[in-house]
């Protein structure tokens, strides 16, 4: 398809029936495109790099932007020596940390970048290591990683009274690791700053090599909350790449784990918030609810979070008992709705929730706040509603927004988002086709490339995926929203006090994991 | 007013715990010397302290499921708590991430003694599918002395509570 874009002409390929289209410019043209997306009100999605110097190019930088058009994958070759490219995060401040984790793995320098501090490389490998360039040793590269210290330049804020408090990486909860920098005066906070990385993996270099199937199993460990997104994110990047037609009953039963996962993750999170603003009623009454759920997961389908279910090609599992799962749907409705009734009309609860943790929806727009988060300051996407994938394009999903942008707006989003998802839930059992749960997956004989992406119940989750001649996996970028926004918790905290962060945390309840890959 | 809701629905929802399971013996990988002496004094109010060394997060969420009403741990005696210097036991997920290596080490060095450690999960027990790598020391007993293995992906609140209770047996 020919397309003109901010004055750019394009030629864009789409990938199969999907909304993904794919066109590769050079590096200097990347931030006067990336200009005419945000002028029409788009944002940049992910950006990650490539070593493809064992494909006889250099390296590749990638960056996927979301638009009226759909999805748009930019491509841009680098050269294999001292491989560069202008910044982007002056155009889309999301574009920071993404670059900096990008330089750190690979060694590809963002030029001109507001912040190029590094960001996921702590004390594991030295600054002048790549671990994901080809020629990197996969095992460690040093006897211990604790041979060198690890020093992180806060941003100091200076003036009389103000004092820090460092928070984690092993927190106080049951919760992942990370570090929370805080300059307060008081109680009031004056700068949040995150470090996070603590729990970087390796997962992207683990990928490499990797046949199919397996590389499913630890695309659905990346975010374990999350666990459906990324299996099925990852699996249709690798059906686009392969060109798989995937069963019509496998999509359905797909869509069914993608909306229980949601309404798993939603109902615990209402239970905390609820617990975090002193209402331990909230979170009994809502993990009973979830542990009810997980219970029917586990006797429907094998696995209380439906872990490995999804596997390229379709699904494992089919739904046995219809009834039962209806049932429950129907009661977790009624219950839940009951339960809004409380936190509605509780004065605590409202005082508390109410203009907590606020992104303004302008704010929202400029951070690149996406996802559950995103919608609850005005931030309209939801990949189910612009860009649906099969078989949401028979569903009609109603999108949740809200404008406040508060704590309240996130817990009135969740909401509103577990009724849908059970109504979707009651919909896709009773309209479900009839047929097979798996196709054929066919060998690779030269390199393919495809994308996936699902909104997860956190957000937009997207798969990148390069498989090579020999059929097994090359290269694999797994994105979480959690991202681009976990800079925006950084200014949801701004003004708010100290005791409020758990509450604001909590309301975003981003992930750690997904981020430090 | 919020108050009479609550009030009926908690009488309408009544107790929904469950009697808790037996301890799992056959989790333990390690005897500490004078378990039964210790156990005399302590009985089983164990403290637990959570330590997330550079899991996915699915372990996680079964340790706050076994928090939920359904399980009643603190009916059993058991809690979690905020700091290791109250914990009896530390409770390990994940691989152990380098980046985590240095923060798991000084977490067990301010757990007093008497204490034990349970590995929780496939990649806390074997490295799971991280494995060991630039970024990965992979199971824990890499880092730290681990007595008890649970493992799962994740294991279920109540192979985890057979496990947490295999640890304090005598």
């Amino acid at each position: 398809m020919q397309t003109n874009i901010g004055g750019i002409e394009l030629t864009l390929t789409p990938q199969g029936a999907s909304p993904v289209w794919r066109f590769s410019l050079e590096s200097a043209r990347l931030p006067v495109f990336a200009r005419a997306i945000r002028d029409e009100g788009g944002q940049l999605l992910a950006l990650w790099g490539s070593d493809d110097r064992h494909l006889g190019r250099g390296y590749g930088l990638h960056a996927l932007f979301l638009s009226s058009q759909g999805l748009i994958w930019a491509h841009c070759p680098l050269p294999a020596d001292a491989p560069a490219y202008p910044t982007l995060d002056t155009i889309f401040p999301q574009a920071g940390r993404m670059q900096r984790a990008t330089f750190d793995l690979l060694g590809i320098h963002a030029e001109g970048a507001v912040d190029d501090r590094k960001w996921l490389r702590h004390a594991a490998w030295r600054e002048d290591d790549y671990p994901l360039r080809k020629d990197a040793s996969p095992l460690p590269p040093h006897p211990s990683p604790l041979s060198q210290s690890d020093t992180y330049p806060f941003i100091r804020v200076a003036g009389e009274g103000v004092h820090e408090i460092p928070v984690g990486p092993i927190h106080a909860g049951v919760i992942e690791p990370g570090h929370f920098r805080f300059s307060v005066i008081g109680d009031k906070v004056l700068k949040l700053e995150e470090r996070l990385g603590y729990t970087h993996k390796g997962i992207e270099k683990r990928f490499e090599g990797m046949d199919l199937p397996t590389g499913a199993r630890l695309a659905g460990r990346v975010s374990g909350d999350s666990h459906t997104a990324y299996a099925w994110a990852y699996c249709m990047a690798v059906e686009a790449a392969l060109g798989v037609e995937v069963p019509q009953r496998a999509l359905w039963l797909r869509a069914l784990f993608l909306e229980m996962e949601r309404v798993a993750n939603h109902l615990g999170d209402l239970g905390y918030l609820g617990n975090d603003v002193a209402l331990s009623f909230g979170f009994a009454q809502f993990w009973r609810l979830k542990e009810e759920w997980l219970r029917l997961a586990q006797r429907l389908f094998g696995h209380r979070y439906l872990y490995d279910r999804i596997v390229p090609g379709g699904v494992t599992t089919d739904l046995a008992d219809a009834p039962a799962l209806l049932a429950l749907a129907q009661r977790l409705r009624a219950e839940a709705g009951e339960l809004k009734t409380v936190y509605d009309e509780h004065a605590g609860v409202q005082d508390r929730f109410a203009h907590t943790g606020r992104v303004e929806p302008a704010m929202a727009a400029r951070l690149g706040l996406i996802g559950l988060a995103g919608r609850a300051s005005s931030q309209a996407w939801d990949l189910r509603v612009q860009f649906p994938c099969a078989p949401y394009d028979r569903l009609e999903v109603n999108m949740a927004t809200d404008r406040r942008g508060d704590v309240l707006a996130r817990v009135e989003v969740r909401f509103a988002e577990v009724f849908e998802a059970l109504r979707l839930i009651t919909e896709i059992v009773r309209r479900m086709p009839a047929g097979p749960l798996r196709a054929d997956v066919p060998q690779a004989e030269e390199l393919r490339e495809g994308l996936g992406y699902v909104e997860g119940w956190r957000g937009p989750v997207l798969v990148a995926v390069r498989i090579g001649a020999d059929g097994r996996l090359d290269r694999v970028h797994p994105h979480d929203p959690s991202r681009q926004n976990w800079p925006a918790l950084e200014v949801g905290i701004l003004g708010n006090i100290v005791p409020d962060f758990p509450l604001i945390n909590k309301s975003f309840n981003l992930s750690y994991s997904g981020q430090d890959l | 007013m919020a108050t009479h809701l609550i009030l009926g629905k908690i009488l309408k929802t009544g107790i929904v715990s469950e009697p808790p399971p037996e301890a799992d013996e056959s989790l333990r990988v390690r005897t500490q010397a004078l378990q039964a002496e210790i156990l005399k004094v302590f009985g089983r109010a164990i403290v637990i302290r959570h330590v997330d060394a550079g899991s996915c997060n699915g372990c996680e969420l079964e340790i706050h499921a076994l928090n939920g009403p359904h399980y009643n741990i603190e009916g059993l005696g058991i809690k979690f708590a905020a700091s290791p210097r109250h914990a009896d036991v530390l409770l390990v997920t994940g691989p152990v991430s380098r980046h985590l290596e240095t923060a798991l080490k000084r977490t067990y060095e301010a757990t007093p003694e008497p204490k034990w450690v349970v590995a929780m999960g496939d990649c806390a027990c074997t490295g799971g599918i991280f494995g060991e790598s630039y970024a990965s020391c992979g199971r824990v007993a890499n880092v730290i002395p681990v007595d008890v293995e649970i493992p799962g992906c994740p294991p279920d609140p109540v192979t985890l509570l057979q496990g947490i209770l295999a640890a304090v047996s005598r």
